[in-house]
């Protein structure tokens, strides 16, 4: 969790990743926001987030985010 | 829902009814000054009908024709329903129209509006057929006529074809929304000016002169439905010079009436025994006929009239008469009318001449 | 059957009548029968293409989901037994059978696609490159039907297998319900792209008559006559007047046809949405939204945003993602960090994924150079904007304009001023002409045409511009109302007189001062053919 809000934060170090919770909703985030968090995350926890998880309720927030990095990684 | 709102609903249906109607009084053209030829359909209606003979036909009728002279002079009570361009289905279903009023004796149709075989321009449409009361004729018209940009729906609701006219709107279109003053004289379209013919052109040559299909199916039903109801059909063209008469279509219009057994008269061949002379009788260059040559094709007609068909002279009916002085008298205004202006324009332009 | 015929209307109200009088259930199937008998009015042969479409998404749709359930059922009766390596080599086996299903849709469907819009554009181009290496041969170029809407609805059929395939959304097992979804009347002609999630929520429902739907619905449909008749039609002829004659248009006329352009489009096209909206919502059908106000965007990625946005998600969801996220873009991703520095490093893959999706846009566009370039062009805007972003944001900082007002506004107008702009390039007939007008703007100086009376001889009248004047400004001040809500609901909100007023007052605009008969051409809205 430590290792995704340090990736979120450098992205937008304004936005209070821990409690904001529409991300994506809120516009917060945008299409590229979301290709670098997806290339960060592949890099730090090795997993790949494919379009199918590319759902605004995946990231919405970074609990969702983390949730979902998770369970892709029981995947595996 | 409560009688509040129903009562309100209903006010507010009538409201919108009353004032898209209203709008539609306005925007329509009122042909008062400018192309007064677009109120002739209309004023049929006003008319007492009760015809001896009625005119079917474009302008080669309404400009060339004076009923006043045929009641003048041989007691027939005749009228015009003449229009701008009139396709010959056009003419069809305004005979068809009239049917449904009264059974005069003869028609006469004038044969040019043969040459078109297709429907041709929304203007003339619009002034054939605007006029018509509605009637299953009227709807088979418009359906026959339209050209392809046109819709029946501006038909029904013309307010569709003028809505642009906001723009354009004038004092006449206020104060003849309800009320035309009549322009013609039992469909006779007046003029008194003159201007000689000259030099008026040959037409010029046709790939194909034979008259279209279509054209000859509608003078079949035009003959077909003069026979069932026991109405002479008498076919004439006109002495205009211009559009071009040529003999091909002559041909065929004389073989046509020689099978069918009618009457044909060809005022061009006949200026001798009428007495026309375009250097007079025209006031356009010989496309259509002044008053006076009017007056002289007219005279001649009414004598072929009353030997060939034998129709009575009314001259002794009362009623008749009287409505008949009453036209006479605004046949004669009119035409001191026209005079006065020409004078007048006349006096105007030696002025700026001699300024 | 075009929303601006006299015949759409009448087809609209038997419609209505029927829709709110035969048994609830059976709705949805007159819809389909309403649907494809509006496409066969409008060319019996466009059936064909629209059904060869519905049967192939559907019957594959379907395979794929049985295999989806076959796969979870398999590995739910063998959890125990299986290891964890022999699950995932059947699970990837499963999957590649899915995914050539998917293959064989996208193939065929956008093959069609392929071939019907774009097969001239490449015989076209094949004829130029044999001209430029001096071979005397041509190819003769085709006729072939491009079917109304086509563009709109095979991507609608896309995207629902594709979400099918992801497994975000269920397969429809009814061949009728989803020809329904295709082929559904009100955005066949012009969009937007729904959603099989968003829009089968309410299309196949029971919808009883409610009053508030069906003078909602009406309001609506009435406010996109508006757009379409009074505004855009009428200021088409001058925007064509200048395009068309480029020799005598030069210099200032260039900006003042991209600005006729800007509004055309914009009434035209969210005008003829309001009335796709308008009637799905008489018939108490939810459809998406497509703008949001675009012309209020403060940058070009903004406005994309707000502007025909069922297209955006729809590049977004189904190429951005997908091509930005596949395992050699990831590498590529590891490779230019690597090489190119953290910072520009991360960017190029997303860089590489846009160009892809903004080819694709400026391509679905039109088959022409023109969008080509269009598409780069917008391309080319959002990255430099991207990459000079740290630039804005210390003068920001500087200057402390960020949220002023006067700054907002100026950066309205930079965007409005840009997308027009670029929007040229689907305006002039190739793209080197396009180039040259742009250049007249600073060579030729006619500034004065502006005010000497030249723009009255563009075909519209000291009227027209007064009603395109007023009709713009009715435009703005309901966008800006709108930012609070509703504005149907405000004017709901006023006494019966107020509404009345308000409303027969709209009808009689429509009526009166709308573009429409004859005398005008009868224009189509300019999506049509996309």
């Amino acid at each position: 969790m430590e290792e995704l809000l340090e990736i979120l934060s450098n992205l937008h170090p304004d936005v209070d990743f821990e409690n904001c919770k529409n991300l994506v909703d809120g516009k917060i985030l945008d299409s590229f926001d979301i290709i670098t968090i997806i290339s960060e995350v592949a890099e730090a926890f090795d997993v790949t987030i494919t379009a199918k998880y590319i759902l605004p309720e995946n990231f919405n927030s970074a609990e969702a985010l983390y949730a979902l990095i998770q369970k892709l990684e029981d995947e595996e | 829902m409560n009688w509040k709102s129903v009562i309100r609903a209903v006010c507010s249906v009538i409201f919108v009814i009353v004032t898209l109607f209203l709008l539609q009084k306005l925007l329509v053209p009122k042909y008062a000054s400018d192309v007064v030829e677009g109120n002739l359909i209309a004023e049929y209606y006003g008319e007492e009908k009760d015809h001896d003979v009625i005119f079917i036909g474009d302008c080669e009728v309404y400009e060339n024709f004076s009923p006043k002279v045929l009641w003048e002079e041989y007691g027939i009570n005749s009228y015009i329903r003449g229009s701008a361009q009139q396709l010959i289905w056009q003419s069809y279903y305004l005979l068809e129209d009239t049917l449904r009023y009264e059974k005069p004796e003869v028609v006469i149709f004038n044969v040019l509006a043969l040459k078109f075989d297709t429907p041709q321009k929304e203007a003339y449409n619009r002034m054939s057929l605007e006029g018509m009361e509605w009637s299953l004729s009227k709807v088979k018209a418009i359906l026959a006529s339209m050209t392809e940009e046109e819709h029946f729906l501006d038909y029904v609701f013309p307010i569709l074809r003028y809505h642009s006219r906001w723009s354009e709107l004038g004092e006449e279109d206020v104060s003849y929304m309800f009320h035309r003053e009549p322009v013609s004289h039992n469909g006779y379209y007046m003029r008194v000016d003159v201007k000689p013919a000259e030099n008026v052109p040959e037409g010029r040559i046709l790939s194909n002169y034979q008259f279209g299909e279509n054209a000859l199916t509608y003078l079949d039903k035009m003959t077909a439905l003069c026979r069932e109801n026991g109405i002479r059909l008498v076919l004439v063209k006109a002495p205009s010079l211009y559009p071009w008469w040529y003999e091909e279509w002559e041909e065929q219009v004389e073989a046509y009436a020689e099978e069918h057994e009618l009457l044909y008269l060809n005022f061009l061949e006949l200026t001798e025994e009428t007495g026309l002379d375009f250097s007079q009788d025209t006031y356009d260059g010989g496309l259509h006929l002044n008053l006076s040559g009017a007056e002289k094709i007219t005279r001649y007609l009414g004598g072929v009239l009353r030997e060939e068909c034998a129709l009575a002279d009314r001259r002794g009916e009362a009623d008749l008469s009287r409505a008949w002085a009453e036209k006479i008298s605004a046949y004669e205004q009119e035409i001191a009318r026209q005079q006065e202006n020409a004078k007048r324009q006349e006096m105007a332009e030696e002025e700026e001449t001699t300024e | 059957m075009l929303f601006t015929s006299y015949e759409f209307p009448g087809f609209l109200l038997v419609l209505f009548i029927l829709y709110y009088i035969v048994p609830k259930r059976f709705q949805w199937s007159l819809l389909l029968i309403a649907s494809y008998l509006f496409y066969f009015m409008a060319n019996p042969y466009y059936l064909v293409y629209i059904a060869v479409t519905t049967l192939t998404i559907w019957f594959l749709g379907c395979r794929i989901e049985r295999l989806q359930e076959e796969q979870s059922l398999y590995l739910k009766a063998h959890r125990e037994r299986l290891g964890k390596e022999e699950k995932k080599a059947y699970k990837k086996e499963m999957q590649r059978g899915q995914r050539r299903l998917l293959l064989a849709a996208l193939l065929l469907n956008l093959g069609i696609l392929a071939v019907v819009k774009y097969t001239n554009f490449v015989i076209g181009n094949v004829n130029g490159f044999l001209h430029f290496v001096g071979s005397g041969k041509e190819l003769g170029l085709v006729d072939l039907l491009l079917p109304m809407g086509i563009s709109f609805y095979t991507f609608q059929a896309v995207g629902y297998i594709i979400d099918v395939y992801r497994g975000t959304c269920p397969a429809e097992k009814s061949l009728f319900r989803f020809a329904l979804f295709v082929s559904f009347f009100p955005q066949l002609v012009q969009g937007p792209i729904s959603r099989f999630g968003d829009l089968s929520r309410t299309l196949y429902g029971e919808h009883p008559f409610q009053w508030e739907n069906m003078s909602r619905g009406l309001q609506r449909i009435l406010w996109g006559y508006f757009k379409k008749l009074v505004i855009a039609d009428r200021i088409l002829t001058g925007v064509n007047e200048i395009i068309r004659n480029p020799d005598a248009y030069a210099g200032a006329f260039v900006l003042v046809g991209m600005l006729f352009y800007a509004l055309e489009l914009y009434a035209d096209f969210t005008g003829g949405i309001d009335i796709t909206i308008g009637v799905a919502q008489c018939l108490g059908i939810e459809v998406t939204e497509n703008f949001n106000r675009p012309y209020f965007s403060k940058s070009i990625k903004e406005y994309w945003r707000r502007w025909h946005m069922t297209m955006g998600s729809w590049f977004t969801d189904y190429i951005f993602y997908p091509v930005s996220t596949c395992q050699p873009m990831l590498k590529l991703s590891r490779f230019s960090r690597r090489h190119l520095g953290e910072a520009l490093g991360k960017r190029v893959p997303v860089y590489l994924s846009s160009f892809a999706v903004w080819l694709a846009t400026g391509i679905w566009h039109g088959a022409s150079w023109n969008f080509v370039v269009w598409g780069l062009g917008n391309w080319v805007v959002i990255m430099l904007s991207q990459e000079l972003e740290p630039l804005y944001r210390r003068f920001h900082g500087k200057f402390q304009v960020g949220d002023k007002a006067s700054y907002r506004f100026f950066q309205i107008v930079r965007t409005i001023l840009l997308m027009s702009c670029l929007r040229t390039f689907d305006c002039y007939r190739d793209v080197p002409l396009t180039f040259k007008m742009f250049g007249t703007l600073l060579t030729v100086h006619n500034w004065n045409i502006l005010w000497d009376g030249s723009l009255m001889a563009l075909g519209l009248s000291g009227i027209d511009y007064g009603i395109l004047f007023a009709g713009t400004l009715v435009l703005i001040v309901v966008s800006l109302l709108q930012r609070s809500g509703s504005v149907r609901e405000k004017i709901g909100r006023q006494p019966y007189i107020v509404r009345f007023a308000l409303w027969y007052g709209l009808f009689l605009t429509v009526l009166l001062m709308g573009a429409y008969g004859i005398g005008y051409d009868a224009s189509q809205f300019i999506y049509n053919q996309f």
